[in-house]
């Protein structure tokens, strides 16, 4: 029989509700960054539960797999991709959310009457027998008896799925990399000698020199193509303007 | 409290998952709405197995994971793909069979 312990109740009604809105914040913030945290969170709150649950293995190799390579993947994966327009949260087709939210309330309403309807048959039993000469060992049990067959077939999926990635990840050039001095007559031939010196660099000399401040051009106006795409997509961009020099001394002393 | 409640938490997190694949447009953050799917799936194994007394609800779940790190594999390598020949991880640019 199985008797849960005042601990994991508490526990269970203090980690229930952050997971919840956790996953809910996940949706809710602009960031995916943010988002990748959250479910971090999330990820860190069901290991947890599955402890808690007699679940010892798997809640360890969730923390393993799930919070330290799957979410680091995503993390490194969306340092490369960076931020563009796809992070903000404006409907593009009309009439989707409420449609989506109608349809989640449908179906989390259902869930939810459906689990506390339906009867199992027995009182829960609890994992003490199951787990009498350890989880770890228990599990090697099943695995390596009962489920074999899935687990080769599962170990030829890894080796499928990381070599899967590896031809998705393999860049082959369709034209042979122009050379330094074919890149040299292809500036020069764009029609106009400014892109030829290369980009201008940032930053307003003497005053502020970071790659935040885009350069000033001779009219005295910023010149755009001197900072990165990125900075100015992500906000990050200062005005050249507020680093004007408001007062300089012209007059001219006199050595003697 | 009965084990049935960590039941209605996962019902809930799913549906949130399933919310999150519909209404956001990053790509990144749509498969990481499908990982939060794969891991309240992952929970009512676990929370069924401690309720019947078997450890083949933990054997499934374990598969499971094993499935979901695959599928994280081969679906981020699919993004930056597309980010290199569009760049756009937006999952509304990515629509070749409409036109």
């Amino acid at each position: 029989m199985l008797e849960i312990q005042t601990p994991e109740t508490i526990m269970f009604w203090i980690l229930a509700p952050v997971a919840v809105l956790a996953a809910l914040g996940m949706l809710l913030v602009k960031k995916a960054v943010h988002s990748a945290l959250l479910l971090a969170w999330v990820m860190i709150t069901l290991a947890i539960f599955y402890i808690a649950q007699d679940a010892v293995f798997l809640g360890i190799v969730q923390i393993v797999v799930y919070t330290g390579a799957v979410m680091m993947l995503f993390l490194f994966i969306l340092m490369l991709v960076g931020v563009d327009a796809s992070d903000s949260l404006t409907e593009t087709i009309s009439g989707l959310r409420p449609i989506a939210i109608t349809a989640a309330i449908g179906f989390g309403g259902i869930f939810v009457s459906l689990i506390g309807r339906a009867t199992i048959g027995h009182k829960p039993y609890g994992l003490e027998f199951a787990n009498t000469n350890g989880n770890v060992e228990g599990l090697a049990q099943k695995l390596f008896s009962t489920y074999v067959w899935p687990f080769e077939v599962i170990s030829a999926l890894l080796v499928t799925a990381a070599l899967g990635a590896m031809v998705l990840a393999h860049h082959q050039r369709t034209i042979a990399r122009p050379s330094q001095r074919e890149q040299s007559i292809a500036r020069f031939r764009t029609g106009s000698l400014g892109g030829a010196a290369g980009l201008p660099s940032p930053g307003v000399f003497a005053r502020h020199n970071a790659v935040d401040v885009p350069a000033l051009l001779p009219d005295g106006s910023a010149a755009p193509t001197s900072i990165s795409a990125t900075l100015k997509a992500r906000g990050d961009m200062l005005e050249s303007q507020s680093f004007e020099l408001g007062e300089v001394d012209n007059t001219v002393t006199e050595e003697k | 409290m009965s084990p049935y409640n960590y039941l209605y938490v996962a019902g809930l997190l799913f549906t949130i998952g399933a919310v999150g694949v519909v209404v956001r447009r990053n790509a990144i953050v749509v498969f990481m709405c499908i990982e939060l799917m794969l891991n309240a799936a992952n929970l009512t194994l676990v929370t069924f197995s401690r309720i019947n007394g078997t450890l083949d609800g933990q054997v499934v779940a374990f598969f499971t994971m094993v499935v979901a790190a695959c599928e994280v594999v081969v679906g981020l390598a699919i993004i930056v793909t597309i980010y290199r020949s569009r760049r756009s991880a937006s999952i509304d640019d990515a629509s070749l069979l409409k036109r």
